[in-house]
């Protein structure tokens, strides 16, 4: 954490300092969740096929409950994939097997990526620093190898197959849900919500505490603060916001790889992170948005795409450990008017 | 008058190196205390077993009554025992009205998601109170690392007076401060100390002699002496481990 603090990785969004030139950035910040969803409507015009639109605002949302433990709790986590991936078998699950509606199977994804970070995060606080990291990472490999022979429910490594959502029935409109466009906006009808309830939890009381055990947990502590306990709870919220997506994701590909929950998923996401900035709102979506168009661009006229997107995650580590975003509030804040 | 706090025969090892030995020391409720000794002495270690920063290796500590030994370290603030550390130690990218009002928030609501916390008005206006109280009410917005020093001293006692402790612990407030700074610390401290029981270590000794009502005076990790500013002036002991020092 210290680390963390000295790189400068985090920018409080709170304290705008005042000055000219600074009023959009302000204004953006001030209403981060209409700004977020207003950028969210207009952003699949702006990208080169709406499916593509899909996975960046799933994998958004997936790096925006990431940041709630890094980016205000300073927890980095590497086990985030076991979250994402049992949202998505949960919500897959429920529809395959016991065919219950869509939105209850979204319910069931947050459950049990809410149950399974409670378990991790149980284990995981006693530890600090490097040791908590590896110790997500381990226990999301259980996860996974979990999930992998369990063959009867979860379809093994063929992945779960069969969960077909196409028509669904929003306020008496059917809605074709094959189609991308509405499969898009309906997706973030529920990220808007999950954005709401992410900034009200950043804006209430236990998102000061949160900061205070990112800051300085012996502090934290010192105030009468049980650091245990928050912590867990943070885990616990950050595994409910990936539960979101990990359903999303399931319900976007019909179908839920088993790939999903391996290591990379969680190496991912850290990237995506810091690629738009830790502890920065809108960084995250910036994040998810900047690697998957990256990755679907080079991928054009490159196989090596991992080894030039990992170059550009060590130039920001070195350069811009604020991310994108984070370099953006920064830059507009500090300069001279 | 009763006693607040208590320790009896605390130790405190780290490794194989005994840095606190056997130290047995009561402190009277509503008065202001310190510990004093010479560089290494023992007192933060003293100290922070006190505080609850860390648990004592042998020995018991109990608080208005009640064995405290071991617990937890938030514990302590929830029962009543403030501190401020050695080393500086706030929230550093948080502004000094924000490290001040979340640490009185602790005394309303820790899992709250719900409400805004510019919605809680009275926690706000506290934080404003404290920082005034503690004369730093024009760095309110300042980000708690970017304030001077001695600034953030203040900083940190106000944090510590957000708990509402009735034992306030101090270490060493005045540590690096200038000499106009020190005068107004310990004139803050004298007036703090008129409302609750504090304890403040510090090795200067001159500094406490005038104001305090108890001095605890460590020496290698032992109890050398306690008692009143007069006891511990006429003790030979004392004079021999201060000798030479020109501390006093
Ligand atoms: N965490 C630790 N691990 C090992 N040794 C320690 C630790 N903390 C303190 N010590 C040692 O214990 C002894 C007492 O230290 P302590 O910090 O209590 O002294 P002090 O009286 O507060 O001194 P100062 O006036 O310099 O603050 C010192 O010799 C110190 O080196
Ligand atoms: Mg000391």
């Amino acid at each position: 954490m210290r680390a963390h603090r000295r790189a400068g990785l985090v920018v409080s969004e709170v304290n705008t300092r005042q000055g000219a030139g600074r009023n959009l950035i302000d204004a953006i910040v001030r209403h981060r969740v209409a700004a977020t969803i207003g950028f969210l409507i207009i952003f699949p015009w702006f990208v080169p096929y709406h499916t593509l639109a899909i996975n960046i605002l799933i994998w958004g949302l997936f790096a925006l409950g990431f940041n709630l433990l890094y980016g205000y709790a300073g927890l980095l986590s590497f086990g985030h994939a076991a979250l994402l991936g049992v949202g998505s078998y949960g919500c897959g699950i429920v529809i395959v097997h016991f065919g219950w509606p869509w939105y209850v199977a979204i319910i069931c994804g947050i459950l049990f990526a809410s149950a399974v970070a409670a378990v991790i995060g149980f284990l995981a606080i006693r530890t600090r620093g490097i040791y908590f990291s590896m110790v997500t990472l381990a226990l999301a490999e259980c996860v996974y190898y979990l999930f992998y022979k369990w063959e009867s429910v979860t379809g093994g490594e063929n992945g779960l197959r069969g969960i077909n959502v196409s028509t669904i029935n929003l306020f008496g409109f059917e809605i074709n849900f094959l189609d991308p466009v509405n499969k898009y906006y309906v997706m973030l009808g529920v990220v808007a919500i999950a954005l709401w309830l992410f900034s009200r939890i950043l804006a209430s009381p236990f998102g000061a505490v949160l900061e205070t055990i990112r800051e300085n947990d012996a502090r934290a502590a010192a105030c009468g603060y049980n650091v245990a306990n928050t912590k867990l709870m943070a885990f616990v919220l950050s595994g409910a916001f990936c539960g979101v997506a990990g359903a999303l994701r399931a319900l976007h590909l019909s179908t839920v790889p088993v790939e999903v929950m391996q290591i990379s998923t969680s190496g991912d996401v850290v990237m995506m992170a810091l690629l738009g900035g830790f502890g920065t709102f809108f960084g995250p979506f910036i994040g998810a948005a900047v690697f998957q168009l990256f990755g679907d661009a080079l991928t054009l006229w490159t196989t090596h795409w991992q080894l030039y997107l990992g170059a550009t995650f060590v130039v920001f580590v070195l350069f811009f450990p604020r991310g994108i975003w984070g370099s953006i509030l920064h830059w507009l804040r500090v300069a001279k008017p | 008058m009763s006693d607040i706090l208590v320790a009896e025969g605390v130790g405190k090892k780290f490794g194989g190196f005994v840095a606190l030995k056997a130290v047995s020391v009561r402190f009277a409720q509503n008065k202001l205390a310190a510990i004093i000794g010479p560089n290494g002495a023992g007192k933060s270690t003293f100290f922070n077993v006190i505080s609850g920063a860390f648990p004592a290796s042998s020995g018991r500590v109990s608080f208005e009554g009640h064995d405290i030994t071991g617990l937890p370290p938030h514990e302590y603030a929830r029962r009543g025992i403030a501190k401020s550390f050695q080393i500086t130690n706030v929230f550093p990218q948080l502004s000094a009205h924000e490290n001040v009002r979340v640490a009185a928030q602790m005394q309303k609501t820790r899992y709250n998601l719900w409400t805004p916390r510019a919605a809680i008005r009275e926690l706000i206006e506290e934080a404003d109170h404290l920082l005034e109280r503690v004369g730093i009410s024009a760095k309110r917005h300042a980000v708690a690392r970017d304030m001077a020093h001695g600034e953030q001293r203040c900083l940190e006692i106000a944090m510590a007076l957000a708990c509402k402790p009735r034992l306030l612990l101090l270490d060493e407030p005045t540590a690096g401060m200038s000499p106009e700074e020190t005068i107004k610390m310990m004139d803050l401290i004298v007036t703090l100390a008129a409302e609750r029981t504090v304890i403040l270590v510090e090795h200067k000794m001159k500094l406490v002699m005038g104001i305090c009502e108890q001095l605890v005076v460590l020496h290698h990790g032992e109890l050398l002496a306690q008692g009143t500013p007069d006891d511990i002036r006429a003790n030979e002991e004392v004079r021999r481990v201060y000798l030479g020092q020109g501390k006093y």
